[in-house]
């Protein structure tokens, strides 16, 4: 017995030394700085920090570059601190919003940021990004002249594209038999409760927006209002509002139509070949994904090759095949899998991308209004209300019940 | 009969409620597909992925770190607080109590902001008191947000809890037993390591376990205090845009596993214990 517990406790102490050893291996890795593992564009010097001991943050979307964990791509940031000898700090954020908070606050630093298109427009306009010496940045040639001088940073001096994409609707070809080119589709009595819609303000009102034909960019209250008011008569035939679940539900083939971004179509459709993906002819948002460099950054040389870096082509294809998101660095989409570059949901011919709008950044006014009707809208949806109230009664009755033969006990065993 | 069937039914649904979802988490963290409503078939794979995702292991080890170090230092300077406190007199101690308690009744959510807005301004100043980019304060300054910050939040907010457990233990001992020892012979040191300390340990050691749960647990302040770093709750917080991977649910389990194995060898050295020493009420009773 004594044994056996000593036995079970020296088991413990080994498996958790194991489980923090990967720690300090992976951390290990990059130390030494040179040879690169991956083919690099000719003629940039990548090791002039070699020595520097620097230390580059990076602030980007969860789940959104190359890790190395699925083992077919590259670990992007393990492979540019091998190249390079600079240290990654890598963390991540879930929305435009919560990395323009910290970026504002002052509660952190960080040396590369990769903002959506409208949250760039409002960093440069409240002078949160500084200006990017591109000579430091020579791959981004690459990129492509249409991802190139967008409305948020028209004279590129603040950004490179990093992902692009657009919004559109996924369906299950089994359960919609009608053709799906509108909006409208998701307004149809026929598939109540097989409709799910976005779990955020902008995205939902853009298609509320673009139904009634209303800019995507709303310029009164009246427009937000009357964009309201088709969500609202929308709502009873939502079967939820989501945002990641749409994976489950579209995959499991609970619901049968849904909004989402074309490059997670794509990867809905390899897990259940019956969902299908269209671009409504009303217009769409598209967007881009860009990195920048916040204002004030300590290592901004090192942060453009980190960009630089992410530009070059074995990476951008990495990062793009890994994310599932269309890459704006041409030479990558040349070099992709056919069946990825042929895939016309990720690169779509030019007349479908004629009829899209990037989102802009709000007047304080319209956002708070937006946010305002869109939380109307949700509050009142009462979903769950009823099981809060079954939960109440039953909770009573349980009580009630247990009291009542307690007392019968007790009365039994009086006599 | 009818109340024992009600119980058992009642002992069923509870400790389903607790452990179904656990259950279904670990189920699903040896799926091979990415779905978390389809089960494609048994493999290993989240935990392999898991074990080459830098980014979380990182988190994970960040989230581990400061949970240890911070509810060592909170349960120190929270017991040597919970003795100081005991000897004040009755008005002051319960001002001095309840004080304490307050950041407990505080929504995170406050205690988040206000900490960091402290943190910036701190910054600020350290950085303005420095003179030149070199030196102690310069350092301070430069990275005083990130692991400082988190760590000296979750002693804040872990310290009230300690003082929560420890000074009832403390006031609920018999005075006489320590001014027995002084009697005996033992100096005011001794007493005090012979006698107090091993009659309040057991709170003491439920307090450093209740900081370490917390700290590991805390997202809404670390989330504000974190500076550029991220703790494991922030990291897979992040990951809701995209798509949360299977492979916390690999780490869970992991997690879940040590956690029960540790507390049954807990349990099974206590049971030693208390044969050996012939002890099973404990003393003072």
């Amino acid at each position: 017995m004594k044994h056996k517990t000593k036995v079970i406790s020296v088991l413990l102490c080994l498996t958790l030394v194991l489980f923090v050893f990967p720690l300090g291996v992976l951390a290990q890795e990059g130390a030494e700085a040179g040879d690169s593992p991956i083919p690099l564009e000719p003629g940039y010097d990548y090791t002039r920090f070699k020595d520097a001991g620097l230390t580059l943050n990076v602030y980007n979307w969860g789940e959104y570059i190359s890790d190395g964990t699925d083992g077919e791509h590259i670990d992007v940031n393990a492979v540019f601190e091998e190249v390079t000898g600079i240290k990654v700090n890598y963390a991540t954020y879930e929305t435009n919003e919560s990395l323009y908070a910290k970026l504002k606050s002052g509660g952190a630093e960080y040396d590369v940021v990769i903002p959506s298109d409208y949250m760039i427009g409002r960093l440069i306009e409240e002078g949160l990004l500084a200006k990017l010496n591109y000579e430091n940045i020579p791959n981004f040639s690459m990129i492509g002249q249409q991802y190139k001088g967008r409305d948020y940073d028209p004279k590129d001096e603040y950004s490179v594209a990093y992902t692009w994409g657009y919004v559109g609707i996924i369906y299950n070809t089994t359960m919609v038999d009608k053709p799906v080119d509108s909006w409208g589709i998701l307004w149809d009595e026929d598939y109540k409760n097989d409709i799910l819609m976005f779990d955020n303000s902008r995205d939902a009102f853009a298609i509320a927006s673009r139904l009634l034909g209303l800019p995507i960019n709303p310029e009164n209250t009246e427009q937000i209002d009357q964009a309201a008011a088709a969500l609202e008569e929308q709502r009873p035939l939502v079967q939820a509002y989501v945002m990641d679940q749409i994976f489950d539900k579209m995959q499991g083939g609970e619901a049968a139509l849904a909004p989402y971004y074309a490059g997670d179509a794509v990867i809905m459709n390899a897990a259940n070949p019956d969902l299908s993906f269209a671009v409504p002819k009303e217009g769409t948002n598209y967007f881009v994904d860009a990195m920048c460099v916040p204002a004030g950054s300590p290592n901004q040389e090192a942060a453009e090759m980190y960009i630089n870096f992410m530009c070059e082509t074995a990476v951008a294809m990495d990062n793009s095949l890994f994310i599932g998101y269309s890459t704006p660095q041409l030479e990558a989409e040349a070099a992709m899998p056919p069946e990825v570059r042929d895939n016309p949901w990720l690169y779509p011919p030019a007349e479908v991308l004629e009829n899209t709008w990037t989102f802009n950044v709000l007047p304080k006014e319209l956002n708070d209004h937006m946010d305002t009707a869109w939380n109307d809208m949700r509050t009142q949806t009462g979903a769950g209300g009823w099981i809060i109230v079954l939960g109440l009664v039953l909770a009573v009755a349980v009580i009630v019940v247990s009291f009542v033969l307690r007392a019968r006990k007790k009365r039994q065993n009086e006599y | 009969m009818g109340t024992k069937v009600m119980k058992r039914v009642y002992l069923v649904l509870l400790f389903s409620f607790l452990y179904v979802p656990i259950a279904i988490m670990i189920a699903f963290s040896f799926n091979s597909e990415k779905s978390r409503t389809i089960f494609g078939g048994f493999s290993f794979r989240w935990y392999e992925q898991l074990f080459r995702d830098e980014m979380v292991l990182s988190a994970l080890a960040l989230s581990v770190f400061i949970a240890i170090v911070s509810a060592v230092l909170a349960t120190l300077i929270g017991t040597m607080a919970s003795v100081g406190i005991n000897r004040m007199g009755r008005i002051s101690r319960s001002v001095t109590l309840n004080i304490s308690y307050i950041p407990i009744l505080n929504p995170e959510i406050i205690t988040g902001v206000s900490m960091m807005l402290l943190f910036v301004v701190a910054k600020n100043g350290l950085a303005g008191l420095a003179e030149s980019d070199v030196g102690a304060l310069a350092w301070l300054a430069k990275n005083l947000l990130g692991i400082p910050s988190l760590l000296i939040t979750h002693i804040t907010f872990n310290l009230p809890y300690v003082l929560f457990m420890v000074s009832p233990k403390l006031r609920q001992m018999d005075i006489r037993l320590y001014e027995a020892a002084l009697d005996l012979g033992c100096n005011e040191r001794q007493a005090f390591f012979k006698v107090v300390l091993p009659e309040i340990m057991p709170a003491i050691f439920s307090a450093f376990l209740i900081c370490l749960t917390y700290s590991i647990d805390d997202f809404t302040i670390s989330y504000f205090t974190a500076g550029n770093r991220q703790t494991l709750p922030i990291a897979i917080y992040a990951m809701t845009r995209r798509r949360v991977s299977p492979e916390i649910n690999a780490l869970s389990a992991i997690i879940f596993f040590v956690i029960l194995a540790i507390i049954l060898v807990a349990n099974l050295r206590e049971r030693r214990g208390a044969y050996k020493g012939g002890r099973i009420l404990p003393a003072g009773k």
